[in-house]
C-alpha cells in the first residue's frame, strides 16, 4: 500500500506501524510514533494497522531551543 | 520549585544552532546548565550521537513543542516527547504566526488544559499578560515562561515594565524568562528583577565562541541572582553623597 511516511510518499508491504517501523531501519525504543495526528503508544504500535493513504510519523530526538 | 525540582544553576540552555556537537557538549558542560530544552524531529543523520550527548550530559531534559501551530499539534508532539524523553516535564509552545514566533495565547491556554489534566508538568511559553497568565495557571501550570523579546531576536526585555508586574503579580509561581535574550547583561537584569531562570540558545549558539559564551551567561545569570537574593538598593532621583558629612575638615582659608 502506499503511505505518507514522514511527508514523503512510501510504497510498503507493512501491515501495522511495528512492521512499518522494523521495515524502515528505525530503532523501535528511539522513535516516537503518529498515525494520522494523533500519538500511538509504542505498546500498541504492534496492533495498529495501516491503511492506504495513512499518514505515519516516526520522530527522534534532535536539538531544540 | 520548578513542579519539585529546585535547581542550582538558573540557567536553561537549548541544544540548537551549534557549530558541531562537540562544541554543544561543551556548551553545556561548561554553562553548568542542570536543565536543556530539546525537541522531536524526523530523523536526520547524527540522531544516536546526539542521544549520547543528551545522555551523558547528566542534565533533566525539557522536550520542546516548537513550530505547533495548533493545540492538537502541541498535545500530540508532548505524548511522543513523554515516551521518547521519559519525562513528564513540556516546554509548551503554541505558535501563532510563523514570521512573530509569537505564542497563540488561546491554543496554548487549551493544550495547557489538556496536557496538565493528562498528568504533564508544563512550562508554558507566553507572554507578560496576566490575564493569559492565570488562565495557564488555572488550567494546571505551576511555571510559566514569559518571553523576553521574540525568539531568536537577542533584543532583551523589551516590555520591562510589563515584565516587572508580572513578577509581582505572580509573587508565588516561578517564573522563567524564555526567549530573546541576547546578552548576559540582559540576562543578569532579569534575574535581579526577581525573575527565576532564564532559557536561552540562540545567544549561546550563534556566539562566535559558544563555550565561552555559555559560561558567560551562567556566571551572569548567578550574579543576577545572587544581587536580587540580597535586595538591591532603591534607585533615587536625586545624588546622595556615600561619604559621611560628619567629621569633614574646614579647610577653606
Amino acid at each position: 500500500m502506499r503511505i505518507d511516511l514522514n511527508g514523503t510518499s512510501y510504497e510498503t508491504p507493512a501491515r501495522t506501524l511495528a512492521d512499518l517501523i522494523a521495515e524502515t531501519g528505525a530503532e523501535a525504543a528511539a522513535v516516537a510514533t503518529a498515525l494520522d495526528g494523533v500519538f500511538v503508544p509504542r505498546d500498541a504500535r504492534a496492533a495498529t494497522l495501516l491503511s492506504d493513504g495513512a499518514k505515519v510519523e516516526i520522530l527522534a530526538p534532535m536539538q531544540g531551543g | 520549585m520548578f513542579y519539585g525540582t529546585d535547581l542550582t544553576n538558573r540557567l536553561m540552555l537549548g541544544t540548537a544552532q551549534y557549530p558541531s556537537p562537540e562544541i554543544l557538549r561543551a556548551a553545556i558542560s561548561a554553562s553548568g546548565a542542570e536543565v536543556i530544552t530539546v525537541s522531536l524531529r524526523r530523523e536526520g543523520t547524527g540522531g544516536a550521537g546526539f542521544r549520547d550527548i543528551l545522555r551523558k550530559s547528566g542534565c533533566r531534559i525539557l522536550p520542546n513543542t516548537a513550530g505547533c501551530h495548533s493545540a492538537r499539534e502541541a498535545v500530540t508532539t508532548a505524548h511522543m516527547a513523554r515516551e521518547v524523553f521519559g519525562t513528564t516535564w513540556i516546554k509548551l509552545e503554541v505558535i501563532g504566526h510563523a514570521d512573530t514566533l509569537q505564542p497563540d495565547p488561546f491554543a496554548l491556554v487549551e493544550a495547557a488544559r489538556i496536557l496538565c489534566a493528562d498528568g504533564f508538568e508544563v512550562f508554558p511559553y507566553t507572554t507578560e499578560d496576566l490575564i493569559l497568565g492565570e488562565k495557564l495557571i488555572e488550567a494546571g501550570c505551576r511555571v510559566l515562561m514569559p518571553w523576553g523579546a521574540p525568539i531568536g531576536s537577542g533584543q532583551g526585555l523589551r516590555n520591562i515594565e510589563g515584565l516587572r508586574t508580572m513578577r509581582a503579580h505572580f509573587r508565588d509561581v516561578p517564573l522563567v524568562i524564555d526567549a530573546g535574550i541576547g546578552a548576559p547583561s540582559q540576562a543578569a537584569q532579569a534575574m535581579e528583577m526577581g525573575f527565576d531562570a532564564i532559557l536561552l540558545n540562540t545567544a549561546v549558539a550563534k556566539a562566535l565562541d559558544p563555550v565561552a559564551m555559555a559560561e558567560a551567561f551562567a556566571r551572569a545569570i548567578a550574579a543576577g541572582k545572587q544581587a536580587h537574593d540580597a535586595g538591591l538598593m532603591p534607585r533615587r532621583d536625586m545624588a546622595q553623597a556615600s561619604t559621611p558629612v560628619f567629621g569633614m575638615a574646614e579647610l577653606l582659608a
